[in-house]
């Protein structure tokens, strides 16, 4: 493949934005498959979008707001699913 | 040996009706359902998770209620299935994703909740690809779904489960999704009725998002009124989700109406392209020279920007996965590793890295890269602009016709494993579909056809809210081709 769009340091930095841990094989493939995704979304690059708004939504919405009313819902179903806990308190990593 | 008992063919409506006449036990045709599924599933795996005990107990509750002359509701005793990403209190629901291998919602969908209102029965929940991103169910953490008309063929995606479920007649009716063509994918796959519905019109409180703007969760069923049914019970507003349009349910039972004559269809020669396989092309056709017949009037049509959906579609659809997908961290739910002394970024991406799969990972990141500053304009803010494009022309062409007709997929059914080393590749496979999602208008895939005992079928667009036209075409087509189509399970 001819002047790649993505490199390996591309891949290493977008794993490490969208936080998932990946091998150096990984990598390889990741480069390879999305090298070859990225060269056919380039597509669009022929498709004059001059003055065209972007459609960020199909239906016009403008701030669809509710009452606010606060609704039981049950704390303890909630705290069940918790992978791993300490003591009523989610136990998180450190942030240093 | 195809041996069906009677019971498990019957349409939504006529058990309904059954059932209120106590001319069929609920309990005797849930079980019946059950016992169905012990003999289909180790074969074909479109569920994840049964839900026997319960269904019993709602059965026997309904069997009780009609017996004291009770009132019940509008899907009294039918059996529903339902995908893995649409939230069922008290059942794990889990994406085909080890990240939410464990995962029990607190609460129901608002499809959930309006089912089991009208006495739907939930008989289980089916399996897909891994956070609803594949076109095959191949992609599911916990193993493929198959094909039910051949063995070595993938069912289509990602609500493979889901079709599968009432190819087989495992199930009556079943719930999907619709990201890019995830219900009308293994519709057509497995020759069943899948219908897309117009963006906003069922409520997504309670899907686990994977692209927000262009979701929408969809009725499959073997027949087009079944289809039907299901949608005037799961559509209409609702307040919790945001997006969700001011109207009231459908009444698309009202127009199961033969009747096709003056109907304009528009036929996209950019979806015929060079990747479609000629059998299905003719098959499509066909189906169209039959509804010309009867009254219709279908006339080739262009639309340039068709040719840029797919593209458009991904870009998008990854942004906002990546952005989806970023609040599993395995810390509130999900999948955690065993406690190292790890800092929050390492605690996360190991967690991350062991519960998703190579597919979400990859449209993670990619959609990661089309957000990321420097690219942001090349590629995802020029996807939403091409987007523009594409609803501007389906607008004006939709001056024309009354609706567009296309084939559902380009390809039949393809093999297992056939495409999991091509991840472009597979993606070619929504190339048909996309444009109904970018556009957020309804499209509904209906079988026209078989190929060697594999279904093929066809597809419809609509202007938005216009459900009722592609029932009632779909329906004028379905009594015209009376397809006697037979699963090989």
């Amino acid at each position: 493949m001819s002047g790649r769009i993505i490199t390996s340091e591309e891949v290493r930095r977008l794993a490490w934005l969208s936080k998932i841990k990946i091998s150096k094989n990984e990598e390889r493939r990741y480069l390879e498959e999305m090298g070859e995704i990225l060269e056919y979304f380039k597509m669009l690059d022929e498709v004059d979008t001059e003055g065209v708004e972007p459609t960020y939504h199909v239906i016009e919405l403008v701030n669809v707001t509710r009452e606010d009313v606060a609704q039981q819902t049950s704390s303890n179903s909630l705290l069940e699913i918790v992978p791993v806990m300490k003591g009523r308190y989610v136990k998180a990593p450190r942030i240093i | 040996m195809f041996h069906m008992p009677g019971i498990l063919e019957l349409p939504a409506s006529e058990i309904v009706r059954r059932v209120k006449l106590q001319e069929i036990s609920v309990e005797e045709y849930i079980g019946e359902c059950f016992e169905r599924i012990r003999t289909v599933d180790p074969k074909i795996h479109a569920f994840l998770t049964l839900t026997e005990d319960d269904a019993m107990v709602r059965a026997r509750e309904i069997d009780i209620r009609t017996r004291r002359g009770e009132k019940v509701g509008s899907l009294a005793g039918v059996a529903v299935a339902v995908k893995d990403n649409i939230c069922t209190m008290g059942v794990r629901t889990t994406c085909a994703s080890k990240m939410l291998e464990r995962f029990v919602p607190t609460y129901d969908a608002t499809v959930i909740e309006r089912l089991k209102a009208q006495d739907a029965v939930i008989v289980g929940k089916t399996n897909m690809d891994e956070f609803a991103m594949g076109s095959s169910t191949e992609q599911s953490a916990f193993g493929p779904t198959i094909n039910p008309y051949d063995l070595e063929r993938v069912p289509g995606g990602s609500s493979g489960g889901s079709a599968a479920s009432v190819a087989s007649f495992e199930a009556t009716v079943s719930l999907g999704s619709d990201t890019g063509g995830s219900a009308r994918c293994p519709a057509s796959f497995c020759g069943v009725v899948g219908l897309k519905p117009t963006y906003g019109l069922v409520s997504r409180y309670g899907l686990i998002a994977f692209a927000n703007s262009l979701e929408q969760i969809s009725p499959i069923g073997r027949r087009v009124a079944d289809v039907a049914t299901v949608m005037d019970c799961i559509s209409g507003h609702d307040s919790r989700d945001s997006t969700s349009v001011k109207t009231g349910p459908t009444s698309l039972r009202s127009h199961l109406i033969e009747d096709v004559s003056g109907i304009r269809v528009g036929v996209p020669k950019e979806l015929f392209g060079e990747g479609t396989d000629e059998v299905v092309s003719k098959s499509v056709w066909d189906a169209l020279k039959r509804l010309e017949g009867l009254g219709a009037t279908c006339e080739e049509v262009s639309l340039k920007s068709l040719k840029y959906a797919l593209a458009s579609y991904y870009i998008i659809s990854m942004s906002e996965a990546s952005s989806n997908l970023a609040r599993y961290d395995g810390l509130r739910y999900g999948f955690r590793l065993e406690d190292e002394d790890w800092d929050w970024s390492e605690a996360f991406s190991r967690n991350r890295r062991e519960g998703f799969g190579p597919e979400v990972k990859r449209r993670i990141m990619l959609g990661t890269y089309a957000l990321s500053a420097g690219y942001y304009n090349q590629y995802y803010l020029k996807a939403q602009k091409v987007r523009t494009l594409i609803r501007q022309e389906l607008s004006r062409v939709f001056k024309v016709f009354n609706i567009l007709a296309s084939p559902t997929m380009p390809i039949l059914p393809f093999k297992l494993g056939e495409k999991l080393r091509d991840p472009l590749e597979m993606y070619m496979c929504d190339f048909d579909t996309v444009t109904a999602n970018l556009a957020g208008i309804p499209a509904i895939s209906i079988p026209c056809s078989t190929y060697r005992g594999l279904p093929i079928g066809i597809q419809f667009m609509a202007p938005p809210f216009r459900e009722d036209l592609l029932i009632r075409v779909s329906y004028t087509l379905e009594k015209s081709l009376r397809l006697d189509l037979r699963p090989a399970v």
